[in-house]
Order: C-alpha cells, then sequence, then structure tokens
C-alpha cells in the first residue's frame, strides 16, 4: 500500500478518534512525542490510581483538558488520546482548540469491530465486554459524516489496520507564519483607492515600475512590501490599486493582509448581500468598468488575503487592525475578526461609530506590530506597535515604515477624496501610553538584562518597592535610571586599617581587568539628573511636561523639596552644557548625569541634628571629664584610655564637620557629576571613564558651581602606579576627602565570573567614623569590626547594575515606559533585600 | 557614660562606708553592655565624690543585638549609647550600689536613715522634654537643679541645641532616696530608646518608686515612659529605602489627625456618610481604594447587602492591620467570599479593580504628590471605571479652625496637599468632564457658615 500523507498544521490540537482496541496509543507512540501525547486512561489513572476506572472519566477528563489548554497556550501541538467517539465529548476539545486559536484536527481510526475487541480480549487490564467495543463504534461510525461540521478543518479517516500502517504525518507552518523571510520590508498603510499617492510611495521607497499589465515592480536592494489591508474603497481608483497589488503579489514583491473593507468587498463582488456603505459604492462602479474577468480575480485575489503575517522569525507582524500578543501567528474567527476590526468597546460615539478600545496599550508583546485601520494624524508608537493609517483618502497621508529601520516614509494626498465622519484622532488618548500596569512591577519576576543572566525580582522585594514607588517616587517617564549599591574592598589585612585600596586593586586584577580608574568620592548626596535643553525638549522625550526635568535620589524621590529651587537648579546646571557646547557636539537635547550634590548637610541635616551632632557633642563633652576625673583619682591608665576616646570623638567631630556648610539657597550647592549617563541615542555606560570625564570636564570649566572630580589612572601591573595613587588617597583621606572609587577603566565589564564590578569604594580612615562610630579606630573594635563580608553587597550590586545598565538601554532605544519601569523597579526592589547598611 | 555623687557631710569620707565601696580603691565590674569603674576623684574630710564610670563596648551593643535577625544590626553604630546616661546607669547604680539603695549601711546606719546634703552631677543626661521636664521630674522630690544644656555643635552654632543636658543636682536626702530616684528617672529622661535588661521591669520600678513614686504629680508620665516598650523592629524593609531620612508613617501617623479631628469623631462621620451614601445607591458591589486599616471595610462587610468588598492599599502594614482588624483568618468562609484584601497601588493600571459598581477613595488623594494625580485619575476613572466613585478630602479652608494646628500647615505629616473647595470642586469637574462621569458635592461634619465642612466630597456618577 502507498504511503498516506497528513499534512498537520505545526499548532494544531489532533483528536485521535477510534473505539477501544483500535490502536490510538500506537498510533501516537509511533507519530508523536510521549509529551505530545495526553491519553485519557493516563488521566483517570492520576486521579484514580486505575486507568480503567469508568468512574473518574469525569475528573480525569478536567484534567486532561487542563494539561491540554496549558500546552496549547504555550503554543505546543497536542495529541487526544481518548476514544472520542461521542459528539459531546468532542466538542469540549474544538471548543479548547478555539479558545487558544489553534487548529483542531480528526484523525479516524476506523477498524471492524471485531478486530478492536479481539485486541480487547487479548489484553489482561481490559475486561470488558464485547458489547462496549460494539457501542463505542456505532458512535463512531454514526459521527463520521458530521466531523466537519463540528468544526474540524482537517479530517482523515483511516479504514484498515494497513490504511494505520502506511500513514506518514508531516507537519507544516501555519499560514500567517513568513518567519523564514527577514525583509528589510516596507510595510504601508490603509490606501482605499488612492492609487496615485500609492504609486508615488512605491518610488518615494526606492522600487522601481515597470509595465503595466502587469506591473513589474522590483526594488535594487530586494525590499519589498507589505500591505497592512483596505486597499479599497472611498479612493478614486480601486481598480489601479488592486492590479497594482495583486501583480506585486502574485510576483513575490509583496504582501497583503485582509482589511474589513477588502473582505465587505469580496462578498460583494461575491453577490453576498451587504450593506452599500462607507465607499462601497464608489469601489462597485470603478469595477463595474473592468472586465468580468478582472472582477473574478479580484474576488480570488481578496479571498486568499489572511488576517495577519509574521515575518523575520516573530520580530514583525503586519495585520489590518492589530492584534493582542496571543494571537500572533494562530488562526480561529476571533483572531481573523479581531485582525480586521480591532477592539471596540460595544459603545458608539456621537458620530454613530462605535468606540474603539485602544487594544495596543494592553500589549506586551515583544514582535513588533504594524497595523493601520484607525486613522491617526501621525503614526504612533505604543508598546511596540504602531499604526500607520495617516488618513491619506481622508487628506491626509500615505504612510509606510521601513523595516527594520523603523523610518517614516510619507505621501501627502493629492486631495480630499472623502470627508471623515469623525473626525481624524477624535477620541485618541495621547496618554494611552502613560499609564503602567501593576502586573507590569509586581509578583515574581524574571526581567531579562542584556549585561547579565536573567534577574529574578522576589515578590517580598516588589511590594516593598510598590510602596516606596507609588508614595515617593518621581514620575516613572522621568525615571530612566536608579544606580547600584556599591561595595568596598574586602576587609584590609592591614593593622589598623579596615578598608584600602590594596584590595580593591586585587579585586580587579583577580577578575583580569587590568586598567582602572580612581576617582575622588564626594561626599554629598547621590543623585541621578534629568535635564533637558529647554522643557519642550523634556516634553519631546520624556513625555511628560516637567519643566527643565528633575533631580532625583539614589531611591527615585525628587532631590528637592522645593520645585522652585530644582528648577533653578537645572536652569544652572543647562547654561554650563551650553556653554560648554555640549547639545550640539553630543546631537542631543537632553541628558542624565550621575552625580554627588553638595554639600551632604543639604540633604543630611535630619540626620546631622538627630544622630552625628548630638553623639559628637556628648562624646566631647563627657570623656574629658572622666578623664580628668580618673586623673585625680589616680588611674593613670584608665584616664590615658578616656583621653585617647576624647581624641577620637573629635577626629569624628572632624569627619563629618568637612561635609556640612551652610545652605541657604542655590549658591551654596555644588554639583560633581561623575557619570554622563544617557544622551540621545547612547547608553555611556559602553564608554570609557575617560569620555565621561572628558565631558564632565568641559561641565566644570564653564560651571563655577560644577565640582572636577580628581582621579588616576592605573595600570595594575605597575607597582609604582598602585603605589602612588595609595600615596595620593593616604594623604586626601587624611584632609577630609571621603574616600575614592576605583573602576574598571572600560566601565562595563564582563569577566570570566560575569559582570565585573563598575566600581568598589574605599572609603578613608577618618571618614569611616562616621559609618563605623567615632571610636572605631580602636585596636579591640576594629579586630572585631574586621569580620565582614562582602559577597552579599556585591551580587546586589551586580544584579542592580545590570538592571540599571537595561532600564538606560531601553530608554534609550526608545522601548516602551513599562520596558523602562520594569528594569528601574527591579533595582529599587533589589535595594529592599536585607544587606549590611555599613557596607 | 558619666555619674558623680558628692557629699561635703563630714566627714565626707563617710561616702565610702554609705556606698559600700572604699574610696582608696577602684571597683570595676563587667556588664553585658561594657565595663563599670567606681572610683573617688575626691576623698578628703570636707568633699567626698564617688564617680560612677560605664565604659560602653559599642561594637558589642550593635553586633550582641543584631544578631538575633539578620547576622547584622540595622542599628547604627554611630550612638549615643556610650556617652549619655541611659538605663545603662540605672543597671550599674544597682549592681554597685545595691546595698546602698536598701538603705541598709553596716557600719554607717545612722548617717544611712539621715538626711544629708548630696550632690548630683551627670554630665551628659539626655532630656527628653527639656529642662521643664528635667524639673517636673526632681523638683517635687526637693532636688534643686542646675542644668546647662549642650549645643548639638558650636562650629555650626545655626544647628541649635542637643537634647543633652549638664546636669548638677543637689538634695538633702538619705541616699538610698536619691539612689532610687536616679535608678528611675535617668531612663525616665532619656526615653528615646530604653534597653531592656530584664523582663521584670513592673517589679523593678514598684520597688524602686516605693514610698515616693505613688504621690509623686508626675507619676503617671514616669511610669509610661519606664515601661515604654522597644521600639518595633518593623517595617524594616520600609526603613533600609528610606535615604536614611525618617518617613512619615500614614498609619501610625494617622493618629495625629485623627487627634486633632478628635472633638468633632470626624472619622466616624465620614464613614458613615460613606456607608449611607452607598445604601442609598444600592450599590451591592464596593472596592475601598487606600482602605488603610480596613475600617470602612469592616463596616461595609456588617452589612449583607454588600455582595462584595474589596480593600486595597499600597502599604503592606496597613493590610496586616486590616487583616487582623478584621479577623481574617478566622472569617467563616461564606465572608471570605465577599471580603477581599489586596496590595495596589493607585498610580498605577490595576485590572483586579474593573467590576466594580462603586469605587470609594476616603481620605487618600491628599497623599499623592500632585505630580502623580493624574495618574491616580486614570486609574480610576479610565481604567477601573466603576459606575460609582465616592471621594474625600479635607477642606483646607476649615484649618484654620483647628486650634492646635498652626496656620499653613497640613492635618498630617504625609498629606502632600489640602484643597479649598473650589480648588476640590474645580478638579472634580474637569475630571468628571474628561471621564464621561457627573459629579456633584457634599459636606462631611459640622458646616462653618464661610469656612464650610471639614471633609468635602464628591460622588461622581458614569454617565
Amino acid at each position: 500500500m502507498t504511503q498516506t500523507l497528513i499534512t498537520l498544521p505545526d499548532l494544531s490540537l489532533v483528536l485521535l478518534i477510534g473505539a477501544s482496541g483500535s490502536g490510538k496509543s500506537s498510533f501516537a507512540r509511533k507519530h508523536f512525542l510521549p509529551t505530545e501525547v495526553i491519553s485519557s486512561d493516563y488521566c483517570r489513572g492520576l486521579v484514580s490510581d486505575d486507568e480503567n476506572n469508568q468512574a473518574a472519566t469525569k475528573d480525569a477528563f478536567e484534567v486532561l483538558n487542563f494539561i491540554a489548554g496549558k500546552r496549547l497556550a504555550a503554543g505546543r501541538l497536542t495529541v487526544i488520546d481518548a476514544t472520542n467517539v461521542q459528539p459531546e465529548s468532542r466538542k469540549s476539545l474544538i471548543d479548547l482548540a478555539r479558545r487558544h486559536h489553534v487548529i483542531p484536527v480528526a484523525i479516524v481510526l476506523n477498524l471492524p469491530r471485531e478486530v478492536c475487541h479481539a485486541r480487547n480480549q487479548s489484553r489482561t487490564d481490559r475486561d470488558f465486554g464485547k458489547g462496549v467495543v460494539w457501542g463505542q463504534s456505532d458512535s463512531l461510525r454514526r459521527s463520521l459524516k458530521g466531523l466537519r461540521k463540528e468544526g474540524f478543518s482537517h479530517v482523515t479517516v483511516l479504514d484498515s489496520v494497513e490504511a494505520i500502517d502506511a500513514v506518514r504525518i508531516e507537519r507544516a507552518p501555519l499560514w500567517p507564519d513568513k518567519k523564514t523571510q527577514t525583509g528589510p520590508f516596507d510595510i504601508i498603510g490603509d490606501v482605499h483607492g488612492c492609487f496615485d499617492e500609492l504609486h508615488a510611495l512605491i518610488l518615494k521607497l526606492g522600487y522601481v515600475i515597470e509595465g503595466r499589465e502587469p506591473y513589474r515592480v522590483s526594488h535594487p536592494e530586494g525590499r519589498r512590501l507589505i500591505l497592512a489591508g483596505d486597499l479599497v474603497d472611498r479612493g478614486p481608483k480601486t481598480p489601479e490599486v488592486l492590479r497594482i497589488v495583486m501583480d506585486m503579489v502574485e510576483s513575490g514583491v509583496a504582501y497583503c493582509v485582509n482589511g474589513n473593507h477588502d473582505e465587505k468587498l469580496k462578498k460583494a463582488l461575491s453577490g453576498r448581500d451587504v450593506k452599500i456603505a462607507h465607499g462601497l459604492a464608489e469601489s462597485l462602479e470603478q469595477l463595474s468598468h473592468e472586465t468580468p474577468e478582472f472582477r473574478r480575480q479580484v474576488v480570488d485575489f481578496l479571498d486568499g488575503l489572511i488576517s495577519h503575517y509574521v515575518f523575520d522569525g516573530g520580530r514583525l507582524a503586519v495585520s489590518h487592525a492589530g492584534l493582542k500578543e496571543h494571537y500572533i501567528g494562530r488562526g480561529s474567527p476571533r483572531i481573523r475578526s479581531f485582525a480586521m476590526f480591532g477592539e471596540t468597546t460595544g459603545e458608539t460615539d456621537e458620530f454613530g461609530l462605535p468606540v474603539r478600545y485602544n487594544w495596543a496599550r494592553d500589549y506586551r508583546g515583544s514582535t513588533m506590530l504594524v497595523y493601520g485601520h484607525t486613522p491617526v494624524p501621525e503614526p504612533e508608537w505604543l508598546n511596540r506597535t504602531i499604526n500607520i493609517d495617516t488618513g491619506c483618502v481622508f487628506g491626509g497621508k500615505l504612510t509606510a515604515l521601513r523595516y527594520p529601520e523603523k523610518e517614516i516614509v510619507q505621501v501627502d494626498a493629492a486631495q480630499v477624496y472623502c470627508e471623515p465622519v469623525r473626525p481624524i484622532g477624535h477620541g485618541r488618548d495621547a496618554r494611552d501610553g502613560d499609564m503602567i500596569d501593576i502586573e507590569d512591577v509586581t509578583g515574581k519576576r524574571v526581567v531579562e538584562t542584556a549585561l547579565s543572566r536573567n534577574i529574578v525580582i522576589r515578590d517580598e522585594n516588589a511590594m516593598a518597592a510598590l510602596e516606596v514607588m507609588s508614595r515617593f517616587a518621581v514620575d516613572p517617564r522621568l525615571l530612566v535610571y536608579l544606580p547600584p549599591t556599591m561595595s568596598p574592598p574586602e576587609t584590609s589585612k592591614l593593622d589598623g586599617w579596615l578598608e584600602h585600596p590594596i584590595e580593591a586593586f586585587d579585586y580587579y586584577r583577580q577578575n583580569g581587568v587590568t586598567q582602572v580608574i580612581a576617582q575622588e568620592k564626594h561626599m554629598g548626596s547621590r543623585a541621578v539628573v534629568v535635564l533637558g535643553r529647554d522643557a519642550g525638549a523634556v516634553e519631546q522625550r520624556f513625555g511628560i511636561s516637567a519643566g527643565l526635568g528633575t533631580v532625583y535620589t539614589r531611591t527615585g524621590r525628587a532631590f528637592f523639596n522645593d520645585r522652585v529651587l530644582e528648577q533653578g537648579f537645572l536652569a544652572r546646571l543647562g547654561d554650563a552644557v551650553t556653554k560648554a557646547g555640549l547639545w550640539e557636539d553630543l546631537a542631543t537635547d537632553w541628558l542624565c548625569l550621575d552625580a554627588e550634590i553638595l554639600p551632604w548637610s543639604a540633604k543630611a541635616m535630619a540626620l546631622l541634628e538627630q544622630q552625628y551632632a548630638p553623639v559628637g557633642a556628648a562624646a566631647t563633652h563627657v570623656l574629658p571629664i572622666a578623664a580628668e576625673l580618673l586623673a585625680r583619682a589616680g588611674q593613670p591608665d584608665l584616664a590615658a584610655k578616656m583621653t585617647a576616646r576624647a581624641q577620637m570623638a573629635g577626629a569624628y567631630r572632624d569627619a563629618y564637620r568637612h561635609y556640612c556648610w551652610k545652605v541657604s539657597g542655590l549658591d551654596d550647592y555644588r554639583i560633581a557629576p561623575f557619570h554622563v549617563l544617557a544622551h540621545e541615542g547612547a547608553n555611556n555606560l559602553d564608554r570609557d571613564h575617560l569620555w565621561h570625564m572628558a565631558v564632565i570636564d568641559r561641565l566644570c570649566a564653564v560651571g563655577r558651581f560644577v565640582k572636577a572630580t580628581e582621579r588616576k589612572v592605573i595600570d595594575l601591573n605597575d607597582d609604582a602606579q598602585m603605589a602612588e595613587a595609595t600615596a595620593w588617597w593616604e594623604a586626601q583621606t587624611a584632609a577630609g576627602m571621603e574616600g575614592m572609587v576605583v573602576k574598571p577603566l572600560a566601565f562595563t565589564v564582563k569577566g570570566a565570573k560575569g559582570l565585573v564590578q563598575p566600581g568598589v569604594k574605599c572609603r578613608g580612615r577618618e571618614y569611616l567614623r562616621i559609618i563605623y562610630g567615632p571610636e572605631y579606630t580602636a585596636p579591640e573594635h576594629l579586630t572585631r569590626l574586621k569580620a565582614r563580608n562582602v559577597g552579599g553587597k556585591r551580587a546586589l550590586a551586580q544584579r542592580e547594575y545590570a538592571l540599571g545598565y537595561e532600564a538606560l538601554t531601553r530608554f534609550v532605544a526608545k522601548e516602551p515606559l513599562y520596558r523602562v519601569h520594569e528594569a528601574v523597579f527591579g533595582v529599587l526592589a533589589l535595594e529592599s533585600e536585607p544587606v549590611d547598611p555599613r557596607l | 557614660m558619666l555619674l558623680t555623687l558628692s557629699t561635703t557631710h563630714r566627714p565626707a569620707t563617710d561616702l565610702g562606708y554609705l556606698l559600700h565601696k572604699h574610696p582608696e580603691r577602684l571597683h570595676s565590674q563587667e556588664f553585658s553592655f561594657g565595663d563599670g569603674h567606681v572610683f573617688y576623684p575626691d576623698v578628703r574630710d570636707d568633699l567626698c565624690t564617688a564617680a560612677l564610670l560605664l565604659d560602653v563596648d559599642p561594637v558589642g551593643l550593635i553586633r550582641k543585638k543584631g544578631s538575633a535577625h539578620d547576622g547584622f544590626a540595622l542599628d547604627q553604630y554611630v550612638n549615643d549609647r556610650p556617652y549619655a546616661a541611659s538605663s545603662f546607669l540605672s543597671v550599674a547604680i544597682g549592681q554597685f550600689f545595691r546595698t546602698a539603695m536598701t538603705g541598709r549601711s553596716k557600719d554607717r546606719q545612722d548617717l544611712a536613715d539621715a538626711d544629708i546634703a548630696y550632690e548630683v552631677r551627670i554630665p551628659v543626661l539626655p532630656c527628653r522634654g527639656g529642662e521643664a521636664t528635667l524639673r517636673r521630674l526632681f523638683e517635687p522630690l526637693g532636688y534643686t537643679i542646675s542644668a546647662a544644656r549642650l549645643v548639638r555643635d558650636e562650629a555650626f552654632p545655626a544647628w541649635g541645641d542637643s537634647a543633652y543636658y549638664d546636669v548638677t543636682l543637689t538634695v538633702t536626702a538619705r541616699l538610698a532616696s536619691v539612689l532610687k530616684h536616679l535608678y528611675v528617672l535617668i531612663p525616665v529622661l532619656d526615653d528615646d530608646k530604653h534597653y531592656w535588661v530584664g523582663d521584670d521591669e513592673v517589679d523593678k520600678l514598684l520597688r524602686q518608686g516605693e514610698g515616693w513614686l505613688e504621690t509623686h504629680p508626675d507619676k503617671d508620665l514616669i511610669v509610661r515612659r519606664y515601661l515604654k516598650s522597644f521600639r518595633s523592629l518593623t517595617t524594616q524593609a520600609m526603613e533600609r529605602l528610606s535615604d536614611g531620612e525618617p518617613e512619615p508613617d500614614p498609619v501610625i501617623e494617622g493618629e495625629q489627625e485623627a487627634a486633632l479631628e478628635k472633638k468633632i469623631n470626624l472619622n466616624q462621620q465620614r464613614l458613615d456618610w460613606v456607608l449611607a451614601t452607598l445604601k442609598a445607591r444600592e450599590v451591592k458591589t464596593v472596592v475601598d481604594m487606600g482602605c488603610g486599616e480596613g475600617r470602612l471595610v469592616g463596616m461595609l462587610s456588617k452589612d449583607l447587602a454588600f455582595e462584595k468588598i474589596t480593600g486595597c492599599d499600597v502599604s503592606l502594614r496597613a493590610l496586616e492591620i486590616a487583616r487582623a482588624r478584621l479577623n481574617f483568618d478566622r472569617l467563616p468562609e461564606f465572608q471570605l467570599k465577599r471580603i477581599h484584601l489586596l496590595q495596589t497601588s493607585l498610580t498605577y493600571r490595576d485590572k483586579r479593580l474593573t467590576g466594580y459598581e462603586a469605587a470609594t477613595v476616603i481620605e487618600v488623594i491628599e497623599h499623592l504628590e500632585p505630580e502623580r494625580l493624574e495618574a491616580f485619575t486614570r486609574s480610576i476613572f479610565k481604567d477601573a471605571a466603576p459606575g460609582l466613585v465616592i471621594l474625600t478630602t479635607p477642606n483646607a479652608e476649615y484649618n484654620a479652625l483647628f486650634d492646635n494646628l498652626p496656620a499653613g500647615q497640613f492635618r498630617h505629616h504625609d498629606h502632600r496637599f489640602e484643597w479649598t473647595r473650589s480648588e476640590f470642586e474645580t478638579w472634580a469637574r474637569t475630571t468628571a468632564e474628561r471621564f464621561g462621569y457627573a459629579v456633584e458635592f457634599a459636606a462631611i461634619g459640622d458646616v462653618h457658615e464661610t469656612l464650610g465642612a471639614p471633609t468635602q466630597a464628591g460622588i461622581f456618577v458614569k454617565s
């Protein structure tokens, strides 16, 4: 017997139909993966420990449906191994397939009942009699005719053992699947019979059009066109539009998806009863001048159009009116309808038209989705979707989107061919993209980052961060980055030192970094600055009217409580950027800076008043009195100890006093920027620190209030350079500098063990009194304090850095707001992990 | 930490007998928090001074305490505990001078029983409530007080005074009484962080307060402060995210607003009004946005006309309190089907908030930054979009009628704004217009003829 070929769509729900003993399980084993097959017997066993327990059938089928549903949702072909001889048992599975927009397929094993019975007899685990098999066979025979009507689009009936043995199964991609086509493409929005504009646009895109019957269109670089549907109606030259598109699709230079107008025209031309409205009359009139042959070709062409296509490995999808992300690449009546009409709220507006539901704001897919259908004044991106119907027929523009370049190419309409019933853009909500869904941030989350592996955010951390984000943080649109925590070096092995540069240098050497930069660590308050060239620039790029931008703290709170002060501060900084010529040289009109704002006392007054100053006052008052009394009591040893303690208390006061000065206005603030985090088109965490410092030096040169960062570039193979840097650190920290941060010169470095710490801070001996207490340098304290572990802090710093980097990358790439926020939120969530706060 | 005790009662050296500590020797003892020493800087016939010095171990203090929690302590190493007089001093007094505190003296019982002149100096005594409290506590016991307040930092005069005083107390009394007074009143003045050393504090207070505390005019204050429990270490995650600055806690600080509004019991009036409004409109499903500790949810749950009641808040602590208040773990199953609590945020879109007939937003919007109000407005009126929204907020005009609220201040630390009636009405009308609602207004609480009611409300009905 010759082979019987069964072609299955590669995402389908396959029902094996046959009486007990017809060989379904053997068939399934032969043609499918074990995990693709769900057997009702197995499910009976799962719920009752007995595969033949008929009393467990109801529960077993619930389990079967559940598993099948999960598999289909995940896009996996699934085979149901059950008798499936009753229409009602098939119905629930067909519904399941529909719900997941996959194609139900029936493969019927229709063997003579005697064969089935004989097989059952030979098995010890099947003790049911003839009657059961006889009954199943009868049901099956009665079902055969109606299977297609029940909803199976593919039905194969195998009537003999030989026929069953001769089956070969092949899997084929679904209709929309053009994933192997990688482009480049030019996607064109609703044409509506505007042939002249289409012609002009095709030429403008660089295609060559030769001949007319047929049109021969080609692109010298092999680009291809995709038409997003609604070729017809309303406009003046529907037949000509159809002619050129049909020729282009025929020759393979274009793809076209089905629009609602195209569908309706097809029905009208096929003689179906449709309401002649919304420009259909014009199409019919124009086509009446064409030959019947042409009209037949049009019907065939329109009938062949499908709802959507997926291209380029799943990175691009095109449909007429959009899609939900889980519809992409699947097929069902519901998808077809959505692709043609989009989603409506069920209400009608004052123009009698259905109110459209902005499904795009719920879109969270990674596929770029291009669509048309609802005319908009300009193409608009929202969550990786873009509407390119710019209402050409209504006197707007015909728009093409170049893929992968994301460039817009347009041709103005020659005239208004039709007045829109509803003004273009009516009912649009420009802020639909600004709202972030709570599901974008809460629950256990896994954030994919380019720098590191996937980063897990625990539910509890997300909950804590949600509260801080909601109650205290600045608007998410401005919050494009949060800095990572920074680890100190391993504890110093040197006597009398808790932290020392040696260990920082060692860390980088061990991680294969030889060039580092050691930067002065300013003691102020960490600040991220988002600065626009002017208010318009901020509005344009960040989508929020926020003056010149904002300044926020490492946990996303507004740095300045006073809005006027904030804007004044930004204005000064903006002046410096302008004077330094950075807007032009960086070709940007916004900047994001990582900085320290000084003095510490400006932001930390509450801490100083409640904690730091009182401790100093108490210590320096009581310790000398104790020393004096002890001396008088003839206790020189204890007296000396108290004197030493008094000296340490004095040193502690000196330490914090370095970072305090009176702040009565803008003039008293200083800013020490150390990273130019990002500007238009650039995530600068990929540039080395010399670049950052060079840019910042230009700001320092023109802005009196911009404080320079002292630094040394060090070759870690050169002992002299390390010694020099260490000496510098010792001298400077003794004179009041907080410390230094050692960073890989290249900024972002991936080592053998993953991401290398972007910075290691070596804090000065005196400064650390503010952290570990005034008297921490006393040997009896220091020995104990040396027992500390930086491992947890480092792991956290690494993950936070990868997330911050990711946030900037996404923002610079103009990814949707929720994608940027997801990463920023992750940093804040990780910051709520318990870590020794003194590290 | 230092305290000196002197007498000029001749022969002053008898102080050694009274304290049972030889004046010529250094007496040292180890405590859990460090070393204690008693020594005599002045040993003369006309003046004898005993000094009690505690050499507190700052590292041990933090590490020991924290080890029970995360392996490290969240408390600061920069801490006044080694320097300022606190309950540690009471512990040391109790240990070093145990016999003296009982009023017994092996060799000088007559002196122990006699009122003689003592001078006590505590160079760094934290006084919560300032010198006035210091005087209120010691003067009724017959002390004369001289106190010099320490400045925070002489290099920065603008930073003002610290909470510490260099205090000298003089009194003519029995030694045992003086020691008992110090034992109890030093931690009471310190108040801030009371480190417990045992769990029998009530007994100790009764024992050491015997004979003077019962009649002390500030007995209540003393007892309350002395028995003040450990500062709660909850909300750790929040504290770690605080930028080092204490953040107002809406749950706790709600008390402040409540105190202000107490006279008129405004909160209850507000909730009664909300309940009545919901009932009048025959609402069956309600989501309470910003439910706090769940008072409204609790009220609604008692009325079976409400079929589904969901309380939402962004604060996990508030939700924890609400769960406890509503006795969630013991609710019968039919109640669990009606009542839900969930964490959400008003500035994000949340599908779970859709499908309710009504949303209540009671005294919530004023806790949002004005810039984030737009996000809230959209999340409720556009996304959740219930048929009815009941929203209340303080009427700023009415603040003038609160005696203890300085002009220009908000009723609550965490309020980001408070609106006048016209500000609120403008916002409400614009919002209603934008999202297809009709709005009417209501006043809650006693209405003043020109300033209006303390609470203003908007009732938004979807058209």
